[in-house]
């Protein structure tokens, strides 16, 4: 069935593919400048990665509550169009004269120039010669009415699948229902059916009647619902698609699937957070679903935590060479947060560097040893039971022996990896990757966020894994970037 | 006579090694020993030369069982146990090694085997391939690899030499038989594989076996060669540059001849044995637990078809222990390990695997190597579990699946 097709025309305009915290501040810097911000966000909601943390690290700041406001701001923001559950479908660049590459607006400033150079000289691009692109968006069908849906979620509570679908969000360490918001505080407030477990949506049928329909008052539920496709004519792009994990299980000796006790720092987050499905409680087993790997609910408290870093990372035999840059810190933010609510848990962290060189971090990581989180140097070598106890095997590389480490609970810093869908977003927008897999600034120290596509940059972890300041830096940059693109836009109009 | 380390650095490229630990962490040696790799692998950075007291200091250096968990495991893939190895060859060349080693390789080099026994006696195993449980099924013929077959059977030299191996050994012959396999051995030509030669750092008689068995393999012209042990398997897979020729173990081959019905197991049930341990039906009614060797599992990655074929036998219930698959455990028969105790007699890593392996409540620990036989047999009786776990060959399964025999009267035919 054809959808609906739709032609955007205002101008200057910005799209911004993703919608996590590199997305969102883009977006709000270029509205707040006045230009139009469409945000393409292929979740139900905003927020991405940084919306399942619990606490930030240094600061401890409860992530949704420095999150939320943001995300607040741009769901209502008078020049931003939020575009949630949508992808895009191609790209072209359309309407314009060929672009001359050797004067184009992101040619360094030569290094021999000493004196101010006023801000013609070097954005030489004649407007008439910018590229612009056409951009097509297609709308998945969310089978809600947003007009109509006021988020109260007596859908979700009547599903047939209720307790039944595993959480995404949740990392899997919970489940909900079939229709859903992805967390409390997603914007839009908008439930969704999705189309994986909906029995109506996947096998015709769902009993005598539909539960979510008769629930709704305000006559919200659709299945007659289409997807559509809008087209979108911008001046500027900011991809800010985000990043993956790697699955444990390329480490097969730590268990992972095969040991509940055995989590990845992803999970971890959600179960420690208060809005995640234990409330806060840190538990083995969560008493509110089935581990992701099976494992039997039993919501023990852990008195053995042991947290092994550079799970993946740093190791080319696992096809990741490069350090994933946060888990050093989260990792003793967990190692904090776990002595904060089990304070008389033995805590043991296995790293083989201990990388703090943010702002505040050393000093962070001072606090969480002062706290009697003993850091052990050995990357471990393999996870295997002993009675009720798992047992972590290592050597402690500074006593120069052996030894084995009880634990009731393992988290596993995992590696940060480019988006499985990388290859296919990199030919979509012409862009290049670098060994590492992820997107290729166009020149590693002075166009950090600038790609070889006039254009077109890049803000966040789809360029290189990175913590939240230096993300949100990034989409600051990227955002004033497609904003100086825009402004020549705007003034050949 | 001291030895130069950083030409061994350079040639190992032990520069790239970030002292993380994950090697002697994972390496089941370390354990009980004082062996630890990650260390070498330091000094060899560090310190200009070693001389004669170090070696002699490190007879731990014999420790090793050449598994490769820390090759396997390595994030920066140096590859520790190579310097054990280059290490073993240092002491080699200078004399210095153990009296039993060095019997081996005398062995070896005199006798194509380990064990020194001579070369005529290399194809007796073939004695008894019809008298143990022919029953109903054709005669079986090994035939001369030199007369022309599609897969050469190499035999290996426990598995020729070894009694308890060749209970094994004719199985397997059976086995292909039954299948109408066209098979072939080279008898008495076939020499040791070296496998283990190199890993006591012998290299001149390693590359001797390479050239002349690499020689008779190429000269039989059969386009696969399969293994009894994975330990032949490994090096002729690895490192002999058998280009053109697949090399299989057995565990594949039979696998492959379960999937495509070729080897197919009695239907319907038959009766039941009159005496022994045997269930009922034409199966094997036990509960049979698998034991990864390292050189099938955590260096050729061939976890699947073992346990294809365990599951295709009528009546057996396959449970798995705790650190299965690639975190199996090392019997400690590898790398020489056979004809050399090591520095710690009393603790043995097979003591602690049959103990695993009797906890799943399996009555059978099958295995698919015969060093790994060997050494975990020898554990369950050491450890007295004799009455409740036996130790078991996979092609002993498959052979008892397809006889009407019971598992008694096959076990009357294991010697010892």
């Amino acid at each position: 069935m054809p959808g609906v097709w739709t032609m955007k025309r205002t101008k200057p305009s910005a799209l911004i593919i993703g919608g996590g915290i590199a997305g969102i501040q883009a977006a709000l810097d270029i509205a707040d400048a006045g230009f139009t911000a469409y945000l393409v966000e292929r979740e139900p909601s905003v927020g991405g990665r940084m919306a399942q943390l619990d606490k930030t690290f240094p600061t401890l700041d409860c992530s949704s509550c420095i999150l939320t406001p943001k995300m607040v701001d741009v769901g209502r923001h008078p020049n931003i169009e939020l575009m949630t559950y949508s992808e895009v479908v191609s790209i072209e660049e359309a309407g314009m004269e060929t672009c001359s590459t050797t004067t184009n607006s992101h040619t360094p400033i030569p290094s021999h120039s000493h004196t101010p150079i006023p801000s013609h000289s070097h954005t030489p691009i004649p407007s008439h010669s910018h590229t612009s692109f056409r951009v097509r968006v297609r709308k998945k069908p969310r089978y809600v009415d947003l007009d109509k849906c006021t988020g109260c979620g007596l859908c979700a509570e009547a599903c047939r699948m209720k307790g039944r679908v595993v959480s995404h969000f949740d990392e899997g360490i919970a489940k909900r229902s079939a229709i859903y918001v992805p967390f409390p505080q997603a914007v839009p407030l908008k439930y969704t059916v999705d189309p994986e477990a909906c029995l109506f949506l996947t096998r015709g049928k769902c009993g005598k009647t539909f539960l979510c329909k008769d629930a709704c008052s305000a006559g919200a539920i659709d299945f007659e619902q289409q997807e559509e496709f809008v087209d979108l004519d911008v001046g500027a792009i900011i991809v800010a698609t985000g990043f993956d994990l790697i699955d444990p299980r390329t480490k097969p000796e730590f268990g992972y699937g095969i040991y509940p006790e055995v989590m990845t720092g992803a999970e971890f987050e959600r179960l420690s957070s208060a809005s995640g499905p234990t409330m806060g409680k840190i538990v083995v087993g969560s008493g509110r679903g089935t581990l992701p790997n099976g494992g039997e609910v039993n919501g023990k408290e852990p008195k053995d935590v042991v947290f092994i870093k550079c799970v993946g990372s740093r190791d080319p035999h696992t096809g990741v060479p490069y350090c994933s840059r946060v888990c050093c810190m989260y990792t003793a933010k967990h190692a904090h947060l776990v002595r904060d609510k089990i304070p008389d848990a033995r805590i043991t962290v296995f790293y083989m560097d201990v990388r703090a060189f943010g702002k505040g971090y050393e000093e962070f990581y001072d606090r969480v040893r002062h706290e009697q989180v003993i850091y052990r140097r050995g990357e471990p070598a393999e996870i295997y039971r002993r009675g009720d106890k798992l047992v972590v095997l290592a050597e402690d590389t500074l006593l120069g022996k052996p030894i084995e480490v009880e634990a009731d609970l393992v988290v596993l810093a995992t590696a940060i990896v480019p988006r499985a869908d990388v290859s296919e977003v990199a030919e979509l927008l012409g862009l290049e990757r670098s060994p590492d897999g992820f997107f290729q600034e166009a020149h590693p120290k002075l166009r950090p966020v600038d790609t070889r596509m006039d254009g077109v940059f890049l803000a966040g972890c789809c360029q290189g894994p990175k913590d939240i300041p230096d993300t949100v830096a990034q989409a600051k940059a990227a955002a004033a970037s497609a904003m100086g693109v825009l402004a020549g836009v705007g003034s050949k109009e | 006579m001291a030895l130069k380390t950083e030409r061994i650095a350079e040639q190992l490229e032990l520069f790239g090694c970030i002292q993380c630990g994950k090697c002697t962490g994972g390496c089941p040696v370390a354990r009980k020993t004082v062996l630890n790799i990650r260390s070498m692998i330091y000094h060899m950075l560090v310190e200009p030369e070693l001389d004669a007291v170090f070696f002699k200091a490190h007879q731990e250096l014999w420790d090793c069982t050449c598994c490769f968990t820390c090759v396997e495991r390595c994030p920066k893939d140096v590859r520790p146990a190579d310097l054990i190895i280059e290490l073993r060859g240092q002491m080699v060349e200078s004399g210095r090694i153990p009296e039993t080693i060095g019997a081996a390789l005398m062995g070896v080099f005199r006798q194509g085997n380990p064990t020194g026994i001579a070369r005529e006696d290399r194809a007796a195993w073939t004695n008894g391939v019809n008298g143990v449980n022919g029953c109903g099924r054709a005669k079986v013929k090994v035939k001369a690899a030199q007369e022309g077959c599609e897969v050469l059977y190499f035999v290996g030299c426990s598995p020729a030499y070894d009694p308890r191996v060749q209970v094994v050994t004719r199985a397997l012959v059976r086995a292909f038989a039954a299948a109408g396999l066209d098979f072939g051995t080279l008898g008495t030509e076939e020499s040791c594989c070296g496998n283990e030669v190199r890993r006591m750092g012998e290299v001149g008689l390693f590359e001797m076996l390479v050239e002349e068995n690499g020689e008779l393999f190429r000269g039989v012209g059969a386009s696969r060669l399969v293994t009894t042990s994975p330990h032949c398997f490994n090096t002729f897979k690895n490192e002999y540059g058998l280009d053109g020729i697949e090399v299989l173990h057995y565990t594949q081959l039979v696998a492959e001849l379960i999937e495509q019905g070729q080897l197919e197991f009695s239907a319907p049930p038959l009766p039941p044995p009159a005496a022994g341990g045997g269930g009922g039906g034409g199966g094997v009614e036990k509960m049979v637990t698998y034991h990864d060797p390292c050189f099938l599992g955590k260096q050729n990655h061939i976890f699947d078809e073992p346990r294809a074929i365990l599951k295709a036998i009528p009546g057996v219930k396959l449970v798995e222990m705790d650190r299965s698959r690639e975190r199996s455990l090392c019997c400690e028969g590898g790398g020489g390990r056979m004809w050399a105790e090591g520095t710690n007699l009393e603790e043995r890593l097979a003591f602690q695997r049959v103990h695993e392996a009797a906890e799943t409540g399996a009555e059978i620990l099958a295995v698919a190597c015969p060093f790994c036989l060997l050494t975990l047999e020898d554990a369950v009786k050491v450890q007295g579990l004799d009455d409740r776990l036996q130790v078991m060959d996979i092609m002993e399964l498959v052979d008892l699946a397809l006889t009407k025999h019971g598992l008694g009267e096959l076990t009357d035919q294991i010697p010892g």
